[in-house]
């Protein structure tokens, strides 16, 4: 079933493989775009933007989190597919209508941006200052003491943000539902439609009771989705902890 | 070559900030700007009409209220499961119990569970049940969606108060009991954020609700009848080729938007004032 290809329920085939493929293409390219653009962002929050401009970009930030996922999708809709199909695609293929990998790998980007900015917040901020003050006092320029110490120190925070941040990415369904097309067949580029894991649940959760072996198919779909969510956050938690205990001695 | 790459970094790293911050005006002023020609009083005052999903008359108040009641139900809920929780972990049991731990790294992993899970799993649990799609299976499945979030807003701010209070309380010769009511007394502002954080998340939540609370076109008067969503109405309208039924839906949008904002804006609020008068 994991590794089947084709999805067609009243034949009793029900191959995941374009669902998963699908769900992978999207989350890893979110983390793509998302991850450099919130690294970059977190240390210049944590390490050099003066407290007013720190003060009033992190409201700001939260404020994103704040914002429902139907509403990025309203504005998926109205602006990055419509973007992709008339200025990115024309550029690679000879016709697109925007619906793509690409469309749900940039709303997903931007809805974990206060994710990953959050938690590498917490991750600088665990880093001891003292540190910071001997590599300074050893001469380093700052750009060097936080390449150096602070980056090199938060390496394992970085790494559990970006394991949560593809697990919130894995999950989130609305949005993504809206703007990256839901053809049940495996992409192969950034610009194909796709069709992910909680797409389909959603969308195919009111006629399920209709034919047999369809709901329990579903059902797995979501209980694969669960256990994925869960082991990630284990290690992310897991690795999050370890570093905090770490610095606190 | 240090001070160089130090510059071009610094320029790296304003640009992406200026990249985030300008994402979330975009949204915001897409949604206004695309909202505002369709939003009139009888999107907000009137029930769907005859013919409202071809683009004859009527508003959305019914989705307006069936989520309102939704998010108010699920908070208030999952607010009286939610206390017990953290007192529990953070009065009762003594600091070093393997319990606290468990519980609060339970909790770290159903935030993480994505909203479409708890909606299959309320899904299956409102069959169990015998439950038809109804109010009470959105309210019952959002709880589910805002309890962790709930206790672990909650237990970070319990985990604030000093700790010299709870021994200035128990030196007074007061039971845990009475030095909970302390503690809450302590951290009421932080039980207001987690309400308010609670409501927002529940308000924009589709995914829950998609097979638990249906659509109805009326206002539900009871708890075994369907009840429309915005985040729902939202999907569903501009799903149609219609124009007018387009416009709508952003409407629609801006109106769950100016909720989640107003909730936003007052928590922050709020939660200022509370705090002036902690220790």
């Amino acid at each position: 079933m994991i590794s089947g290809e084709s999805w067609m329920p009243l034949r009793k085939e029900f191959g995941f493989y374009p669902f998963i493929m699908g769900t992978i293409w999207v989350t890893v390219l979110a983390v793509l775009i998302s991850f450099p653009l919130c690294l970059l962002t977190s240390i210049y929050i944590s390490e050099y933007a003066p407290g007013p401009i720190r003060r009033a970009v992190i409201p700001l930030i939260e404020l994103l989190a704040g914002v429902p996922p139907v509403v990025y999708g309203v504005w998926g809709v109205l602006t990055v597919v419509p973007l992709i199909a008339d200025h990115i695609a024309p550029h690679f293929v000879s016709y697109s209508t925007g619906y793509s990998v690409l469309a749900g790998g940039i709303i997903l980007a931007i809805m974990i941006f206060p994710l990953i900015i959050s938690i590498l917040g917490e991750v600088f901020s665990a880093i001891p200052q003292e540190l910071r003050d001997a590599s300074l006092s050893l001469g380093a320029s700052k750009w060097q003491t936080t390449k150096l110490v602070v980056l090199r120190k938060a390496v394992p925070g970085i790494f559990a943000a970006i394991v949560l941040a593809l697990s919130r990415a894995l999950g989130e369904t609305i949005a993504v539902l809206m703007v990256c097309g839901n053809i049940a067949l495996a992409p192969h580029s950034v610009l194909d439609s796709c069709y992910p894991l909680p797409a389909l649940i959603a969308n195919n959760y009111g006629e399920m009771m209709s034919i047999p072996l369809y709901d329990s198919a579903l059902m797995l779909a979501a209980f694969i989705l669960f256990l994925i969510i869960i082991v990630f956050n284990l290690i992310s938690r897991t690795t999050l902890s370890w570093m905090e205990k770490r610095f606190k001695l | 070559m240090r001070k160089v790459e130090e510059f071009i970094f610094k320029i790296l790293m304003k640009a992406a900030t200026l990249v985030i911050l300008l994402c979330l005006f975009s949204i915001l002023i897409t949604i206004v700007w695309k909202g505002l020609p369709s939003l009139n009083w009888d999107m907000v005052s009137r029930i769907p009409e005859g013919g409202f999903y071809i683009g004859k008359e009527g508003g959305i108040l019914n989705a307006i209220l069936g989520s309102l009641y939704i998010a108010g139900g699920a908070s208030f809920l999952s607010l009286i499961i939610s206390i017990p929780i953290v007192l529990y972990i953070n009065v009762y049991l003594p600091k070093k119990s393997p319990i606290i731990k468990l519980v609060r790294s339970s909790y770290d992993i159903l935030f993480g569970v994505p909203s479409i899970v708890y909606g299959a799993f309320g899904f299956t649990l409102m069959i169990a049940l015998g439950l038809k799609t109804s109010l009470l299976a959105g309210i019952i499945t959002v709880t589910f969606l805002v309890i962790p979030i709930m206790v672990r807003t909650m237990d970070e701010v319990m985990q604030l108060v000093p700790k010299e209070l709870n021994d200035a309380v128990y030196s007074l010769g007061a039971t845990r009991w009475e030095t909970s009511l302390v503690i809450l007394r302590q951290v009421a502002p932080g039980i207001l954020t987690a309400i308010l954080l609670s409501f927002g998340r529940g308000i924009g939540d589709a995914a829950c609700v998609l097979f638990t609370s249906g659509y109805t076109d009326s206002i539900p008067t009871s708890l075994s009848q369907p009840a429309a969503t915005l985040p729902l109405a939202i999907f569903f309208q501009l799903g149609s080729p219609m124009e007018e039924v387009q416009g709508r839906a952003y409407a629609a949008a801006l109106i769950l938007t100016i909720i989640v904002l107003l909730i936003n804006i007052t928590s922050r609020i709020l939660n200022n004032k509370l705090s002036k008068h902690k220790i």
